[in-house]
């Protein structure tokens, strides 16, 4: 597996260790007695990207996220965050992070939550009332900055850890399912937040399953599957090839078989999908069908998504 | 504001706004008021010939009293502690409230020594406030004031504290209610291998002594309850006791000597090993 290609930051940085990526590991180990959490993670994410971490549930993500924030020690292997080793404490100065168990203090109001983080980041005094003023605004929990979190929802308790990632205009946030607890619209609101850390110059590593949400926003992207990084690169090297979905009658089991020439198939009774099929070939595949005795109803050549690609490589991953 | 000191002022915080201050002013009150009818009611108590008992007597039944009533308190005070710091930090572990705070600048001995410092500072303000309290109630109650007050204050608190380090400790690894039952239990075996070294005592058996030593060693809180109990001691008490050899010895509510200066040094070091060993076990633990 490759690594991911190292891109020149979008904006010039500021902070620690300036030129150095913002995440960079080798050969990222980590085992939890006999079993395989993380193997061997290899990458680099430049400043100012946003770097999409996939995988299905057990592929070692979050554990991935508690490595690089110093959470859990590594078996094996080295990273760097912003130019530091992890677990650095100064380096954490400059880092934002939404837990996937996202949960505060609820006996403290949500303003008082973001005072905390503002002392313990540490913050200047001088600024914690900008900053979380902006952070309440940008995640919408102004009107409920002097309600006590216990009195949240689930999803408002998201919406304040947002803010509290954000605090102190950091150089790295961490994003761990950030729109679990999210409706549509707080889903879009953080489509928004992410995009627009992106634009000051700020990396965002998002570990989500909402697929079509990562291919939104993210630059670049990572699948990560029992352990091991199983593909990455940028969405467009990712999503190079076409899906071709055709609607068809009259095939049985040997004749479908055949058609397995044209590439993957995905057999749904009369709805077949063939990944990675280059156009020029649809005709040649029709054909294939009528000779076979099949009856074409539908032939719908797309661009692949980033779940189609998902869903393959985790099917040729099981299959090895 | 270190970040030690924050999260200390976030333990307190906490008991504050839960209302676990509010809960414990109220029942000291509660429990400071019968307890003052009660003293009182021994200065009322006659002889059969329908005199008042004199002074000396009352006295001596109050300062008896007092140690089974500090018992009590001292008991209460150990499950309170054991209750608050056995999921000090496995709660928030398990609920992943420390995850975010732990990726912010600060070091784990610093939320450890922090968690301790607050609930510390809330043990020693409840035991020096609830103890001056019943001591003003007894006094005016009774006219009797224990010999040695500071040092009863003293004791118990640190009492309060060493099933507090317990809790802290248990609690980096184990969860809350698993931790707050062996620092309770640990308290009980405690005064009960304390017992057992009475009997040693009383028997001259160096082998049965040595097991209330021992539990001294190990969790010192039976050893300071015997200093708190010296402190209780009137003159009067502690010259009988000694009249009565080591049979005077031999009793859990009875001091005859306070407790060695070499056995207060390790106490000082138990409380240092206590907080060591935690952080060293909260910074090994995988969160």
């Amino acid at each position: 597996m490759a690594e991911l290609a190292e891109i020149p930051p979008a904006a010039a940085p500021q902070g620690l260790a300036a030129g150095s990526p913002a995440i960079r590991t080798v050969e990222l180990s980590k085992r939890f007695g006999k079993t395989v959490a993380l193997a061997g993670l290899s990458m680099t994410v430049p400043r100012g990207e946003v770097f999409g971490f996939l995988g299905p549930n057990g592929a070692g993500k979050t554990t991935s996220v508690k490595l690089l924030l110093g959470l859990i020690a590594p078996s094996s292997g080295e990273g760097w965050l912003l130019g530091r080793p992890i677990g650095d404490l100064r380096t954490r100065r400059k880092i934002g992070y939404l837990p996937e168990l996202f949960r505060y203090q609820s006996w403290l109001t949500a303003r008082e939550v973001l005072a905390l983080h503002c002392e313990l980041a540490p913050i200047p005094r001088s600024s914690w009332k900008d900053e979380i003023t902006t952070a309440l605004d940008t995640v919408g929990l102004t009107e409920r900055a002097s309600d006590r979190v216990g009195t949240f929802s689930k999803g408002m308790q998201q919406r304040l850890g947002l803010a509290v990632a954000l605090l102190g205009e950091p150089e790295l946030v961490f994003l761990d399912e950030p729109t679990s607890a999210l409706d549509p619209v707080g889903r879009h609101d953080v489509r928004e937040i992410i995009r627009g850390l992106a634009s000051r110059g700020t990396a965002v590593f998002l570990n989500s399953h909402l697929l079509s949400e990562v291919e939104q926003v993210c630059d670049t992207v990572a699948v990560v599957d029992h352990g091991r990084v199983i593909a990455s690169g940028t969405m467009d090297q990712l999503l190079s090839g076409t899906t071709v979905k055709v609607r068809a009658t009259g095939l049985d089991g040997e004749g479908k078989a055949t058609l397995a020439s044209f590439g993957q198939v995905d057999d749904e009774g009369d709805h077949l999908s063939f990944t990675n099929l280059k156009a020029e070939r649809v005709p040649d595949l029709v054909a294939a069908i009528v000779a076979l005795g099949g009856r074409v109803y539908e032939v719908a050549p797309r661009q692949q998504t980033l779940e189609d690609r998902f869903l393959q490589l985790i099917q040729d991953e099981d299959d090895k | 504001m270190t970040p030690a000191l924050v999260v200390a002022r976030l333990t307190i915080q906490e008991a504050s706004r839960r209302r676990l201050l509010l809960a414990l002013v109220i029942l000291t009150l509660l429990v400071v008021g019968f307890s003052a009818w009660g003293f009182n009611k021994i200065t009322t108590v006659t002889r059969s010939d329908g005199s008042l008992l004199p002074a000396v007597q009352v006295t001596l039944i109050t300062s008896q009293l007092l140690i089974v009533v500090t018992f009590v308190y001292s008991g209460v005070l150990a499950l309170s502690a054991a209750v608050v710091a056995g999921p000090l930090i496995s709660s928030e572990v398990e609920s992943g409230l420390l995850l975010s705070m732990l990726a912010r600048p600060m070091r784990r001995s610093e939320v450890v020594i922090g968690k301790w410092l607050g609930l510390a500072v809330l043990v020693a303000i409840y035991a020096a406030g609830s103890a001056l309290l019943e001591i003003a109630a007894v006094d005016w109650a009774t006219g009797y004031v224990p010999p040695h007050p500071i040092d009863l204050i003293l004791y118990v608190g640190s009492e309060g504290l060493a099933l507090l380090s317990l809790g802290l400790l248990l609690s980096t690894r184990l969860s809350g209610i698993t931790g707050g039952v062996i620092a309770l239990v640990a308290w009980l075996m405690g005064w009960i291998a304390g017992v057992v070294g009475d009997v040693g005592v009383s028997l001259q058996n160096q082998a049965v002594e040595n097991v209330g030593t021992i539990s001294h060693l190990m969790l010192p809180t039976d050893g300071l309850w015997r200093g708190a109990v010296y402190a209780m001691e009137p003159d009067a008490v502690l010259a009988a006791l000694r009249a009565a050899g080591t049979i005077g010895r031999a009793n859990p509510f009875s001091a005859v000597d306070p407790p060695p200066i070499e056995f207060l040094a390790w106490v000082i070091v138990w409380f240092a090993i206590m907080l060591a060993l935690s952080v060293w076990s909260f910074r090994t633990r995988e969160i």
